[in-house]
């Protein structure tokens, strides 16, 4: 569990990513398998709408590894997946991600919600220690990785994947403010 | 009576299609390459229990085929959840063969935690699977593996082993990169 940030009248407002530009930007990218355990900053903008629609399959999975593996193995006939999870999941999962990631080469595309994180700050600024690592540990196991914290952040998405597929390595996409439902 | 372990993979050799994808683990794995070497092996599992995790993503992503998982008992320790995603996916293409020995045997054959009393087949069943089987001897489970294999999955065959002959570990071609490729041609070929 993670602290939620302590935020008081002085934080500063900010803007929110879209969550509908965030899926359309996966769509476009033509992934139709979402492997996902649930993120409350993600909850509302993305899982619930993604759970209804049609355009993807939802695999609900009971731990994040078990993730990491399915969507390596969709990919050996070119199958496109993004997996989703919270921080305190992907760092569970670090050693599946170094095995079927990093070692075997393999597509993992992974959406990161940063629970905990101040949403005026980067992550690199938070009061959470689980948040402020988070870049450093994947430069340290040099995964490659972006961040949407803002309306515009969103159109990445489609090109980090073709990438992540394209060279066949993994990418993490770290969310730190919870995307406006569609 | 004892089932040994080689016994029970030359038992299933000849139930195994051309197209069949085998996800295999550990000893299990390094026995059914040296018995059964075919090019839809799949090797590369990493490890911490994942090959039932691997199963579901190929089952998922090639319908057509039957996914057929040869995991550890230790490995599926490991990795419980997995049996219950497997059964909320609803694959009707896979089949799970736990090999029971109840030690780490590539480890150096400690015991698992509370090595007799674990029940693969129960824990299967209370998962969610279609149906779940368990097996002592080489009869038994030779004469039950057609209708086993004809059903839908998932289904699992709980195997109380011991090791038979015990083949070479080749952890270099497990994780190598030639082993991966040769997978990926033979799929999508």
């Amino acid at each position: 569990m993670v602290a939620a940030p302590a935020l008081n009248d002085a934080s500063p407002d900010v803007l929110y990513p879209s969550g509908a530009k965030i899926i359309n930007a996966i769509k476009a990218a033509n992934v139709q398998h979402i492997v996902a355990l649930p993120d409350i900053v993600t909850s509302d903008g993305l899982l619930w709408p993604m759970s209804k629609d049609p355009d993807f399959r939802l695999t609900r999975i009971c731990k994040e590894d078990e993730g990491v593996s399915i969507c390596g193995a969709m990919s050996y006939n070119g199958t496109r997946a993004v997996l989703m999870m919270q921080q305190t999941g992907l760092m569970d999962s670090l050693n599946a991600l170094r095995a079927i990631g990093v070692d075997y080469e393999r597509p993992i595309v992974i959406l990161v919600g940063l629970q905990g994180k101040e949403p005026h700050l980067r992550p690199q600024e938070s009061q959470s220690y689980g948040v402020r690592i988070m870049q450093p540990v994947l430069d340290a196991m040099e995964l490659s990785h972006s961040l949407i914290e803002e309306p515009g952040d969103e159109a990445h998405i489609t090109d980090a994947i073709e990438r992540a597929y394209a060279l066949s390595r993994p990418h993490i996409v770290l969310i730190g403010r919870e995307p406006e439902a569609p | 009576m004892t089932l040994r372990r080689d016994d029970a993979l030359r038992a299933l050799i000849p139930h195994i299609r051309e197209d069949d994808i085998v996800v295999a683990v550990y000893q299990t794995n390094f026995d059914w390459m040296a018995l059964n070497p075919r090019d839809l092996n799949y090797v590369a599992v990493g490890a911490m229990g994942q090959a039932s995790s691997h199963g579901l993503g190929l089952a998922i992503a090639n319908p057509d085929r039957r996914v057929i998982v040869l995991d550890g008992d230790g490995s599926l320790l490991m990795n419980l959840g997995s049996m219950v995603t497997i059964a909320g996916a609803q694959v009707t293409n896979l089949y799970h063969f736990v090999f029971a020995n109840r030690v780490y045997e590539v480890n150096g054959s400690h015991p698992l935690p509370s090595a007799e009393r674990v029940d693969f087949s129960w824990m299967a069943l209370a998962a969610g699977y279609k149906d779940a089987f368990r097996y002592s001897d080489l009869d038994s489970f030779t004469e039950d593996l057609p209708a086993f294999l004809s059903g839908d999955g998932p289904q699992m065959a709980a195997l109380e082993i011991v090791a038979g002959e015990a083949y070479p570990r080749d952890y270099a071609y497990i994780h190598s990169a030639e082993a991966r490729k040769t997978f990926a041609d033979a799929l999508n070929r």
